[in-house]
């Protein structure tokens, strides 16, 4: 029997039900499922839930309700269908943002390159012509991971953070994108620029992604970026409806 | 007329804090709020009223004015605080009264004070609180010029005081095992148990660094664990092998290794730990943490029951002085429900 999913504590603040022990699209769709399941299910212990890449989260107050009695509860609801084999949801957007790889609005996609074992240039044509997929919201609000990329794209985090790098980044790692919506400390290479905030509290839709939207990244010049900088949050996004 | 709290200057870290957020973890907003959350119930204990925003002052306060008598608390760590001149005591409720300078220094102990107002303020809900979500670039830090508005406070009780809190000098941090303790391996979990720390100079309302007195921690392939959920108080190893204290305004989500979890209730040392201050971790099962978490909400339900008056000393006369001066406004506030409290 294989050891996922997995049912385990986190501190004395909820649940993490865990589909997978590494990135898959299968287990991310699971994770994304099972939450659904529980918010209809609206189980008075739990205060609110997420998805991330594989897991499901549950805040739960572990202190007044014990772990054990949402655990066998937990079982029962997994054992009631396959997780893995769940549709994306309906009413997915496939979104293009014009988007500087490399120059110094981006510093390090030639370090990126080298470790994914490509040149700067190929690396550049690699990330231009993939097409991500939003896992799961994170880190920040409205924030996208994104994937999964081309398998060379599996380079590992830096030993170092980053101090920072600004808003609209696009950095890489581990086969995914993460796009910032807010300057931050980073451990992940900063591949490419967008002007496109996924998160503005003063905008009418503050966060404009979700999780099964794709997104496109249209290469642009650095005098472009600079002139799309200069509108508004949306940086030039534009989207479609997916089928 | 709406009162308003006057802001003259400000230190570089004073921003208006609730309990924070719920509900926004999907959205991948964390709950943000007081830093030191004991602090907001201690206000609240010695205002006579629920929890509501303070003004958070991490280091160093400021100097504030009200536009009416306005009654406040100071709690969380100790700050230099005075009223035109005369000292205040810290961990106490007094009355400001209108126009008087109230000046909030530096910390003599700890690292963070918070200001409470009267019954709170008048500022609109953002995503469910009144804080400010620095990371998150929800509101803004406070600063010269800033006007916040009051609500009205029927409350009129000052002059009362708790017990000065041991939270202030760092000491003993209680853990529990987290979701990645295991990839770490029962050795490095034992020497980091036996290692002491002290709090790193690198620390702000996302995380605390901890620096070890010895070698840095790492997981096997710990820079390529998948990013999972992060709970409050969680103790991630960076690359270069420190731990940091994740604290209210980390992310929700992250892929650096964690080693442990810190139990709620130890959340407010951990926050009120001085730059250089000792840690010394203890790892806790499952069933003691909960009794020592019990054991705090326990206390903090007692915390009205524990503000005593502030005692009259007459060696201090410019104490004695702002307690004169509370007297005798404090009755032209109305309380319709004086004497109904237990």
């Amino acid at each position: 029997m294989s050891e996922f999913p997995k049912i385990a504590p986190i501190g004395l603040t909820g649940i993490v039900v865990t589909f997978a022990g590494a990135m898959s699209d299968r287990a991310n769709m699971a994770a994304i499922a099972f939450r659904a399941t529980l918010d209809a299910e609206d189980w008075p212990e739990i205060s609110e839930t997420s998805s991330t890449l594989v897991s499901t989260f549950l805040a739960v107050d572990l202190v007044d309700t014990p772990f054990e009695d949402l655990h066998a509860r937990l079982i029962a609801l997994l054992a009631s269908k396959d997780w893995y084999s769940a549709a994306l949801p309906s009413g997915r957007k496939l979104w293009t943002l014009p988007t500087c790889f490399g120059t110094k609005r981006a510093p390090q996609l030639e370090e990126a390159a080298q470790a994914a074992g490509l040149t700067a240039k190929q690396a550049l044509t690699s990330l231009a012509n993939s097409r991500p997929r939003v896992i799961t919201l994170g880190y920040a609000p409205g924030q996208p991971y994104l994937g999964p990329l081309d398998p060379e794209w599996n380079i590992p985090r830096q030993s170092e953070l980053t101090p920072q790098v600004p808003a609209g980044a696009l950095v890489v790692a581990i086969q995914q994108f993460v796009l910032f919506t807010a300057p931050m400390p980073t451990g992940w290479r900063h591949v490419g620029q967008t002007a496109f905030l996924p998160f503005d509290a003063h905008r009418d839709t503050p966060v404009l992604l979700t999780p099964g939207d794709e997104i496109r990244f249209a290469p642009i010049e650095e005098a472009e970026l600079t002139a799309l900088e200069a509108t508004d949050s949306l940086g030039g996004a534009t989207w479609e409806a997916l089928p | 007329m709406t009162h308003a709290l006057i802001v003259h200057s400000a230190g570089p870290a004073v921003s208006l804090q609730d309990l924070g957020r719920t509900g926004t973890i999907a959205q991948g907003l964390t709950r943000g709020g007081a830093m030191d959350r004991l602090a907001l119930h201690e206000g609240a204990a010695l205002l006579e009223r629920p929890v509501t925003a303070a003004i958070e002052m991490v280091g160093f306060g400021g100097v504030f004015e009200t536009t009416q008598d306005t009654r406040i608390a100071l709690t969380g760590a100790p700050m230099q605080a005075h009223v035109d001149g005369a000292s205040l005591t810290w961990n106490a409720s007094h009355l400001l009264p209108v126009g008087a300078k109230l000046t909030i220094g530096g910390v003599t102990k700890g690292a963070i004070g918070y200001l409470h107002i009267g019954t709170g303020f008048d500022v609109p809900l953002v995503m469910g609180s009144q804080s400010a979500h620095l990371a998150a670039k929800l509101g803004t830090i406070l600063s010269a010029g800033d006007k916040i508005p009051l609500r009205p406070d029927p409350g009129i009780r000052t002059g009362w005081h708790l017990p000065t809190s041991d939270r202030m000098d760092g000491g003993a941090i209680h853990i529990t095992r987290s979701i990645q303790t295991d990839i770490f391996g029962e050795n490095t979990l034992e020497r980091f148990l036996q290692t002491s720390f002290s709090r790193d100079a690198r620390a702000n309302r996302q995380g605390i660094r901890l620096t070890p007195d010895g070698e840095g921690f790492a997981a096997a392939g710990g820079l390529s664990v998948v990013s999972e959920i992060i709970a409050p108080g969680d103790i991630q190893i960076t690359g270069d092998g420190a731990p940091y204290v994740l604290m209210c305004e980390s992310q929700t989500t992250g892929g650096y290794p964690r080693i442990a979890t810190v139990i709620p209730s130890d959340l407010p040392r951990v926050a009120q730990a001085p730059l250089n201050a000792p840690i010394n971790i203890t790892l806790l099962d499952r069933a003691d943490a909960i009794a020592l978490e019990q054991r705090a909400r326990a206390h903090i339900k007692a915390l009205p029951s524990l503000c005593q008056p502030l005692v009259r000393d007459p060696a201090q006369m410019q104490d004695l002085l702002s307690h004169t001066l509370i007297s005798g406004v404090i009755n032209a506030h109305a309380n319709p429900f004086e004497g109904d409290h237990p």
